[in-house]
Order: C-alpha cells, then structure tokens, then sequence
C-alpha cells in the first residue's frame, strides 16, 4: 500500500511492521471513508429545500443513542484487536533481545554517531575496543546487539530501512537489537532536534557478507596493536 | 458579584484598553491572537520555503543558517499552539460567551480577567522580543527537551531560551486566571432555571478544558522552573552528570502536553456543537452522551502522555499500555463526530459561513483521528516518530479546532461581537481556498514522512531518499499549499476590517438561534443584559413538534 513511499525492507521486523502499517491503514480507512461518505451524503441530501422541515431527532432514549453507541462500540472493539496485533510485534523489537549476537556501542555526540566495537574479545571497555566515526558495518543475517549512549544532547538513531528509532538519551543506556537482512549502504540521520548540526548529523550503515567484514575488521585490530588505547 | 464594578465612570481608557468588560477583554484577546497568528503564518511559509529551496534564499526573510532554522521551527509551534489557539480557542470565545450564554453581567472576577489579559500581553512581547536577543530565538524544538535547551553551549542561542521559558511560565499564569474565572463563572453564574443539563455544549467543552488545563498545567510549570533553575543558577535537575534525568522532563512536559491537546480539541468542538443545530435547524443529538464523552475525554487525556515517548528511552514494558489508553480516547471522540452526523441527518441544512467551517471542521479532523492510531500504536510509531507523518497527522488534528472551528466560530458571532454582519461571498471564497490548501498542504506530508523525512532538519536533500525526483515534488506541493493558503487569509481580513466599518447592521439574533447570548442586543451594553434572563429549556429546540416556529429560545416560557 505504502511501497511507492516507504524505503526497501532490509531488517527481520521491517517486512511485519510494514504489514501492521497496512492493517491498520485498512481498519481506520475503512471507518474514515464510511464517515466521509456520510458526512458529504447528509450535507448534499438533507440541504434546505422549500417546504422540506426538520425532523425533531433529540436522541435523548438509550434507544436513539444506539444509533452512535454501536458503531463506538465497534471502534472500540477494533481497538482492542489492533493493540492485540501490535502488542506482540512490539515485544519482540523493543522488550526482548536475543540472546546472542554481535555487539556495538552506539554513542550520539554533536553531530556525529560514533561506533564502538568491542574488538577480538567480544567485551567492551577491553584495550583492544576500536571505534569508527559515522561508519556502522555489520553482516548480513545476524543478530546485532547495541548499547545506545549520548554524549550530550538526545539524539535518535533512525535507520529507516531497518525500521528502527531509538532515542539515545545522556545518562542512560539504551539496549536495542537488529538483524539486517539486505546487504547495501543505508543512511543513518539523527530523528530528534540536538542543535545547530542536526540536519547534518548523518552516518552510514554497511550490511556487508561474513567475509567482507572479517576483511574490514583485521586492519583495525591490527592498528590497534601498533598504538594500544582504550575507548570507552 | 461585579456590582462594584459598574459603578465606575467609564473613560475610553478605562473602557477600552485596561477594560474589565468580559467583551472587550474577549476582543483583546482575539486580535493578540490573530496578530500572532500572522507571526506563525508568516514563520510556515519561512519553513515550507527553506525545504522547498534548502539552498536558496527565502524571499521575504533571506537564507537561513541551520540555528535561524532550529529557531524558526521551534517559534512557529511556540506561537500557534499557546499564542494562537489558546488565546483564540480558550481565552476569546470563553470570556465572549461564558457570561453571555448565562445571562450573566460579567465573568465572576472581572478584575481577576483583566489581569489575565495583561499577563497575557505581557507575555507575549517577552516571547516576541526574544527573537532579537543576542543569539536569537530559542532554537531547541517547541517541546525544549534538555540538556538541548539547558544550557546556551548546545543550543547556540544564550538568552533565546530564558526568555522562552518566562514567556511561558507568565502566559500560564495568565491562562490559569483565566481559567479559574470560567470554572468558577460557569459553576456559580447560572441563570435560574438552568441546570448544568442545560448548559449549551460549547461552555462544557470550555468548562473541561479549564478543568484539565489548570490540572495538567502545575507539572509543567515545575518542569519549567527547575529548566530554568538549571540554566540560570546552575542546577542539575536535567543534568545526569549530577546525578539529574533528561526524561524527567519529558514526563513533566507530556503530562501537561497531551492533556493540552484536548484543552484546544475541547473548545474548537464545541463552537461546532452550537452551529450545527442552527444550520440544520435540529436539536444536537445525544446531549448528555456527548456530556458525558467530554468528561471520559477530559479524564482520560492525563493517562495517554507517555505515546509521545514510545522510542524516548522509557521502559518499553510501558508502551503497550499507555497505547491502549490513547487508542480508547478515540471511543469518546467517537461519539462526538457520530453524534454530530447524526445531528445533520434529516435536517434542513443551510450552507451559511458558519456551517461550512464547521462542516470543513469535521471533515478534516476525521483524517487527524484516524492517523492518531498509526502513532498510537507503539509498533508502527518505532517507523513513523518523530517524521513528517506526525507533522501532518498533527496539523489535521489541529487545524480543524484552531482554525476551521476558530473561523466558524468567528463568522458565527461576528454580529454579536460587532453588531454587523460579515460579507457572505468573501466568507465563502475564504472557506473554499482554506479547506483546499490546507489538503495540499498536509497531505504530501503524509507521503514525505512514509519516506522516512525525519522532523526540523533545514536541508532534505541531503538525504538520498529525500533527494530524488518525487520528493522534491511532494515538498514544493507543499509549500505551494502554504503560500495558497496564506493568500486565501486576505478575504477574512478584509471582510473582518470592512465589517467593523462597513458591515451590515445586525440584529439581536440574525441566526434564529436559541441559546441566551442573542437575547441580548448586537453588540451588547456593558452589563449585557437588563436583568439575568430565566430559562426554560435546553439550548438546542429547533424544530420542536408542535410549534410554529423552527426555533424555541431557552428564555421564552412554554
């Protein structure tokens, strides 16, 4: 419904959120062109003619309100079965993370993403931690697990194919997960206002093949070893 | 209650300027609101211009740098949500027809209203001198999240902000005064004969919304003082390095924020209430369940603040039920728009000014509801937060009570206000245009933020979705629409200029309506009526079987 606007689909979520967008698109769209429909048929059938007089509808009996209370009870009802549908899908983005993955620390700074990779040992704030400036690289097809960090100000990581937003808030660590399914080279913008850079706050996210990124990996550990510093 | 008052002799100053006349105030309040309401327009176009051509000048302002942007945008929210629709919505049409509709002289605290009003005005030339301070206007988004607004080395601007938050905090001030006037005028003002059951819907709209803004407004108000505190005596409320939470002022701002939206929905709802009836010479359907759908609107719209913080970094175990909360406010609202339609079912409709806006009113709001579940919805909110598709979902809930219902509201009561009519043909060729553009104004919005245009950044094109072809389309349509719309405001002023002047002399109640402000004269004396009128009936008998006439006042005995 939305494919002529919306970005590719490149995470395991981006396929079920798009597909919820649609669902409720229907439900509302339903309820929306039923109303306008009325809306115009009332306005242009019972416009003042001649002769024609007002009825005296005062809808004071319980009787003549169920005219409005069932169809509000109709609303309500497809409230609670969106909420029911949606809830799950947001448990497993944002409630649950997988058990295993690959991890990053993700930090929001004026007006930069900075990417920290815990290097060979899989743990964080270790001497062989390495870090990139605005460049996320990931593989394809596996769970990546972020720390979510601001410096400064809020900012918020929006990676659009992904489906993903999360606010990066200073004095907190946000615990998020994705797993891209499309390999490219995606934008990464800052979605929440932080100053005078915001427009140009931007990285990129590079969804690449095992090999590759084992490929970009070596030189930076490798770096590392000539010149030892820990980043936190 | 204001006796004492009456008693003064009246110099034009004293009549006119530092009035305490619930009329004159409701006036003062009027053309502040739509002199700000320029202000903002003209700050639309500046923003719609700047995206159009992000690397072009804006004519009539010159190019803009990404802090002049920040600015922009920030001062636009700023004034037309508490410089346009509160003291339009809330102060203007509640001070004109609180005391009218009740057959009262005056607001109870007429002294107490015209400091409202001075506060107010005070206010907002704070709020307005603080685009030339050194550094500009404050640039930290209408909701000035910390640590973005709490201190000047983040934000750019050094007393832009400060000055925002005393603007804020006084006009708060102004507006519970105001408030607390209403509530306690309605409660204790009533004519005899009139039970709260014969209120006419307008003034329990205006009733709730007081209620829920003098009971949302205490959080936010500490929230601002402790932001203030934070940059001016250097305390670290929002500063976690000191052991403060940025979130918490968050929670502080929605909790006042959310329930603000129904503060401006709630007035803007009920000058439709009034004018439907009259046009379709029928009684408004289900009186006491849209009474009762305010109240649940009211009640509930203090436990729906945290949808705004799906993706704030809260706990996400909140998200699912403050989503049910704001998804059920729609069952109230529900009933309101159904039991409008079902007010204009076989009735005898006349396209006057009035009705057209408030027909234009429910039209657009419709599509402002129905894209509220997009957003209330925690799981598709993680895609569409914080991009153009809550810009245009907003501005269709929005506009509709701050502009189409304002407008209605205004073509309605012009002649009581003025004891003129307004020009018809101008009215409509105003409606028309507005109603147009407003569509392609926002609709393209919807289209940009499914794309993925993430709100207040001053360049799209630097984006590659945002870049390509289409895009560049959908936002010149849009800014397109803003100019269109803009130029469609010319009619309403100077049909509003020439009426004062130049417009039909109106009669006590040129509408054939039934509710107590057109039994006193247009426009009416100081004092307003002879005697407090007594009342009979509800305010909404058109049509009544048995009765010659299609109207039956709530003054004339049976």
């Amino acid at each position: 419904m939305f494919d002529r606007w919306l970005p590719v689909a490149a995470s395991s979520y981006a396929q079920e959120l798009d597909g919820l967008m649609v669902f409720i698109s229907v439900v509302v769209g339903v309820w929306f062109i039923a109303a306008e429909a009325l809306l115009i048929y009332s306005v242009l059938r019972f416009r003042r003619k001649p002769g024609v007089p007002a009825a005296y509808l005062p809808g004071r009996s319980l009787r003549a309100m169920m005219i409005v209370l069932i169809p509000c009870s109709i609303v309500f009802c497809l409230d609670i079965v969106i909420d029911l549908v949606a809830a799950p899908i947001w448990h497993d983005i944002k409630e649950e993370l997988p058990p295993q993955g690959d991890r990053v620390r993700i930090t929001g700074e004026q007006w930069a993403w900075r990417f920290t990779y815990p290097g060979a040992d899989g743990e964080f704030d270790t001497p062989d931690d390495f870090f990139t400036v605005n460049e996320l690289r990931v593989v394809v097809d596996r769970n990546i697990l972020f720390e979510l960090r601001a410096k400064d100000v809020v900012h918020s990581l929006w990676i659009p194919e992904l489906r993903l937003k999360q606010d990066a808030v200073p004095g907190r660590v946000g615990r998020g997960w994705f797993r891209a399914t499309r390999e490219g080279r995606y934008e990464i913008p800052c979605a929440e206002i932080c100053g005078f850079g915001h427009t140009i706050m931007k990285g990129h996210l590079t969804v690449e093949s095992q090999e590759a990124h084992r490929a970009w990996r070596a030189p930076q550990l490798a770096a590392l070893n000539e010149s030892p510093v820990s980043w936190r | 209650m204001s006796d004492g008052v009456h008693a003064h002799p009246e110099s034009f100053i004293g009549k006119y300027i530092f009035s305490v006349d619930h009329k004159v105030i409701a006036v003062q309040y009027l053309v502040t609101g739509m002199l700000m309401a320029l202000v903002g327009g003209f700050l639309a176009y500046v923003i719609r211009m700047q995206l159009a051509d992000p690397t072009g000048s804006v004519p009539g302002y010159g190019s803009l740098n990404f802090v002049q942007y920040n600015a922009v945008v920030t001062m636009h929210g700023t004034i037309m949500i508490f410089w346009v629709a509160m003291p339009v919505l809330l102060a203007a049409f509640s001070n004109l027809l609180i005391p009218l509709m009740l057959g009262a002289d005056d607001m109870a605290f007429p002294k107490l209203n015209r400091l409202s009003y001075w506060t107010f005005l005070l206010s907002t030339v704070v709020l307005v001198s603080s685009f030339f301070v050194p550094g500009g206007a404050a640039a930290g988004g209408w909701t000035a999240y910390p640590p973005l607004s709490g201190t000047a080395e983040y934000s750019g601007g050094q007393l832009g902000v400060t000055f925002w938050l005393l603007a804020v905090v006084l006009e708060f001030a102004a507006f519970l005064m105001g408030g607390i006037n209403f509530i306690v005028t309605i409660i204790n003002m009533r004519p005899r004969g009139m039970s709260f059951m014969d209120l006419p819907i307008v003034l329990w709209m205006q009733f709730v919304a007081a209620i829920v803004f003098m009971l949302s407004v205490g959080p936010l108000l500490a929230g601002g003082v402790m932001l203030l505190l934070d940059r001016v005596v250097g305390t670290g409320f929002y500063d976690p390095a000191v052991g403060g939470d940025p979130i918490l002022f968050q929670h502080l701002f929605w909790f006042f924020g959310h329930p603000e939206v129904y503060v401006i929905l709630l007035p803007g709802m009920g000058v439709i209430a009034e004018i439907l009836p009259v046009f379709s010479r029928k009684p408004l359907f289900g009186y006491r369940m849209i009474v009762y759908a305010t109240l649940a609107t009211g009640v509930m719209s203090f436990i729906v603040w945290a949808h705004h913080q799906f993706v704030s970094g809260i706990d996400p175990r909140l998200a699912t039920p403050f989503s049910i909360t704001t998804i059920m406010i729609s069952v109230p609202i529900a009933v309101m728009i159904f039991s409008y339609l079902a007010t204009l079912w076989r009735g005898s409709i006349e396209f006057a000014s009035p009705m057209l806006f408030a027909l234009g009113t429910l039209a657009l709001f419709l599509l402002g509801g129905v894209t509220g579940i997009h957003l209330g919805t925690p799981a598709t909110d993680i895609f569409l937060h914080d991009t153009y598709f809550v810009v245009a979902h907003f501005h269709y809930t929005l506009i509709p009570p701050v502009f189409m219902a304002f407008f209605a509201g205004i073509y309605y009561w012009y002649p009581k206000m003025f004891g003129r009519m307004l020009n018809e043909t101008l009215a409509k060729v105003h409606f028309w245009i507005t109603f147009i553009a407003v569509n392609v104004v926002f609709q393209p919005q919807f289209a940009l933020g499914f794309m993925g245009h993430q709100r207040r950044i001053a360049n799209p094109e630097i984006f590659e979705a945002l870049a390509t072809p289409q895009a560049i389309e959908l936002q010149w349509l849009s800014t397109i629409g803003v100019i269109i719309l803009l130029i469609g405001q010319i009619p309403f002023v100077v049909n509003f200029v020439r009426g004062f002047f130049a417009g039909e002399i109106a009669g006590a109640n040129p509408w054939r309506a039934n509710t107590l402000e057109w039994l006193a004269p247009s426009p009416p004396p100081h004092g307003n009526f002879a005697e407090q009128p007594r009342v009979y009936r509800g305010p909404y008998e058109y049509s009544t079987p048995g009765r010659e006439e299609d109207w039956f006042p709530q003054h004339v005995p049976s």
